[in-house]
């Protein structure tokens, strides 16, 4: 399908594409075995100026947005979902201050994230803050011309490789979600630390860790937003990246429908190659047409996201929870035309199908997300207007 | 330092077509890439200049869609790209291309350095490069692996030999072929495909060069093609594997079941 991207999408497209193929490729096997993180990616990423697509050209970047974001997580994620993701999360951290930062803020970090120097994490969910992100527990209270920091935040991607980690602290305890407010915290600040690191099923080149707050104290002046936004800071952020879940998923889908494809013309069976057989066939088209459906609804959620359009939850979730939902699909079925083989971990699809799980869980789970969506249709309805 | 950097545009395949009056390669119509040894060449010349400053010139001789496969050395951190493009240059065997390459980089002029590769994926000569060096009347060193020191008076480099390397030190400017163990090229930049883009790539006439059309092309060519073809190779092999002293027994007792006559250790079999 023909997606009309611009010259310079075309062009990102391309060079993530190319980096995917020639550097991610060869490793992601060896990576998602380890548990490591991938470094000498990280820094491919940095060189070729992809961090800073979705930053405007004003603090170093491209000056893209979350369709030029999402057009490198899709390419990364053909080749590894686990290597995309601290991409990917990068860009999680660094859209509160994108989208609250003061200009100070924004000079301060935008251009380290830009250039790939410095990484960037998002500290939101907590022991028992997942889907009730209300129930947060860690605290800030402010104290002179500081705040003071306390608590744990859980299963943070890049906790710990990232220098810059926008976190979410309850600041009054008695406005309930109203009394959250965003944090810019830098590593290395004393009484900041980080907890283990999380052993997982998938996505394993990402690095997974719990951030750690004793009597941390941070200049009052890393508030993004004011008090009590926090909330609103999370959600609308939340909002805005999900489809790059959305578009990490897609490119897991496509990886692993690729891999099937090209050895369903490989393996011989019946003196036929596999994909000559019906069954295979009817699975390889269904795979194909999800995939694009998924893409169609990704791409045009992210112009709907970068056009500027101030309701975007009900897109933006759908777009999460159907490019997910045929992630999970698409892997599990490229597994199974590829049979045994497919369950080895020589053949890369069964990584994929590893992977695919989380992105119908992390950055809101399906459930949550369908949740949203509906509340969305009920409000349109009542209002007797639809939004977009 | 200024360094000028040839490369060559070859087929992307084995499958070329002939040209069956020429016996040359025709280039029209079949996906072109930068030769892959010159890549090499390309990020050598790009980490000289980022060390010692200056300036870094892509040079090419061929049809002028070349000019797009130039711009592509732009977005790896190439300054100009310069190609010479004219009927006049058509069907140059290794003699008529040196020629016209040391004409190109006379008319580009104050250069420190000249890096090619090794050699080019189609015609395997590996001619031009020492070609371009005695034209130009300066020294040259083929199949250098590691440049030890580069400044403005002279060159050291690692020669690659069958057995390891020699070390030779030469003044500039010079001519140097690289192989493949000197770098990994790097891959390009967003900044630099939106410069590559946004480029022009200079396009010269053999007249603009000064060329004499008497050496240029197909006229200026001693060599006379005969045939070329892609050579069939269907040698059986087998590998033998195990310890050495296992794959010693298992050779040995093959050999022997070949009933070779190995009695006489001068006979050659």
């Amino acid at each position: 399908m023909n997606y009309y991207l611009t010259e310079e999408q075309q062009m990102i497209k391309e060079l993530a594409a190319k980096i995917a193929d020639e550097k991610v490729k060869p490793v992601a096997i060896k990576y998602d075995e380890e548990g490591t993180f991938p470094h000498d990616i990280v820094k491919i990423l940095a060189d070729s100026d992809l961090c800073g697509v979705y930053i405007s050209e004003e603090y170093g970047g491209f000056g893209g947005g979350i369709f030029e974001m999402a057009l490198v997580v899709e390419e990364l994620s053909r080749a590894c979902g686990g290597i995309a993701l601290s991409f990917a999360a990068s860009g999680l951290g660094a859209f509160p201050i994108i989208l609250y930062g003061t200009k100070e803020h924004k000079e301060k970090y935008l251009p380290q994230i830009a250039s790939g120097a410095k990484l960037a994490a998002f500290g939101l969910t907590e022991a028992n803050a997942g889907s009730d992100a209300a129930g947060i527990q860690t605290t800030a209270v402010l104290d002179g011309d500081e705040y003071i920091l306390n608590g744990t935040k859980q299963w943070i991607t890049n906790g710990g490789e990232a220098d810059i980690y926008t976190v979410i602290a309850c600041t009054n305890r008695a406005k309930g979600a109203r009394g959250f407010s965003a944090f810019i915290v830098e590593k290395g600040t004393p009484g900041f630390s980080f907890g283990k690191k999380e052993n997982k099923m998938g996505i394993r080149a990402s690095v997974t860790s719990e951030l750690v707050f004793e009597d941390c104290r941070i200049p009052k002046e890393n508030l993004l937003s004011k008090p009590g936004m926090g909330f609103i800071v999370a959600m609308k952020t939340l909002d805005r990246t999900r489809p790059g879940v959305a578009a990490q998923a897609l490119g897991i889908a496509q990886g692993a429908f690729d891999e099937a494809l090209k050895y369903s013309g490989e393996r011989v069976q019946f003196d036929k190659p596999i994909s000559s057989f019906q069954a295979i066939q009817h699975m390889l088209a269904d795979m194909a047409i999800q995939i694009e459906a998924a893409r169609c609804l990704v791409y045009q959620t992210c112009k709907l996201v970068d056009s500027g359009a101030k309701s975007i939850s009900k897109e933006s979730a759908m777009s999460k929870v159907f490019a997910s939902d045929t992630a999970m699909k698409v892997t599990i079925d490229a597994v199974q035309v590829m049979g045994g083989y497919g369950y080895m971990k020589e053949y890369p699809v069964e990584k994929m199908m590893r992977d695919a799980k989380i992105t119908q869980i992390y950055e809101g789970t399906n459930q949550i997300q369908r949740n949203v969506i509906a509340l969305e249709l009920i409000k349109e309805q009542k209002s007797g207007k639809k939004v977009n | 330092m200024n360094i000028i950097v040839c490369v060559k545009q070859v087929p992307a395949t084995n499958e070329v077509k002939m040209n069956k009056e020429t016996n040359t390669i025709i280039r029209e119509g079949i996906e072109a890439i930068i030769n892959p040894f010159d890549t090499y060449a390309i990020e050598e010349g790009v980490r000289i200049k980022e060390k010692t400053g200056g300036k870094t010139t892509v040079l090419s001789m061929g049809i002028p869609s070349v000019a797009d496969l130039l711009k592509e050395t732009l977005a790896v951190g190439i300054d100009e790209a310069v190609l010479l493009s004219d009927r006049t240059f058509a069907g140059a065997d290794s003699l008529a291309t040196s020629y016209a390459l040391s004409k190109g980089i006379e008319h580009i002029g104050d250069y420190d350095l000249i890096v090619c590769g090794k050699q080019a994926m189609d015609g395997d000569t590996a001619q031009v490069g020492p070609g371009l060096a005695e034209k130009l009347g300066i020294p040259h060193t083929t199949y250098v692996r590691k440049i030890e020191e580069i400044n403005d008076k002279y060159i050291r480099c690692q020669r690659m030999t069958e057995d390891g390397y020699d070390i030779i030190e030469m003044p500039l400017p010079a001519v140097i072929t690289v192989v493949k163990e000197i770098n990994e090229p790097r891959l390009p930049s967003l900044k630099g495909m939106m410069r590559a883009k946004r480029a022009v790539v200079t396009v010269l006439t053999a007249k603009d060069i000064g060329a004499d059309s008497d050496l240029c092309g197909l006229k200026g060519s001693p060599t006379q093609v005969v045939k070329t073809f892609v050579p069939v190779h269907d040698v059986q092999s087998e590998m033998i594997e195990g310890e050495p002293e296992e794959q010693a027994e298992k050779l040995a007792k093959k050999l022997l079941s070949m009933q070779f006559n190995t009695s006489d250790s001068t006979e050659v079999i």
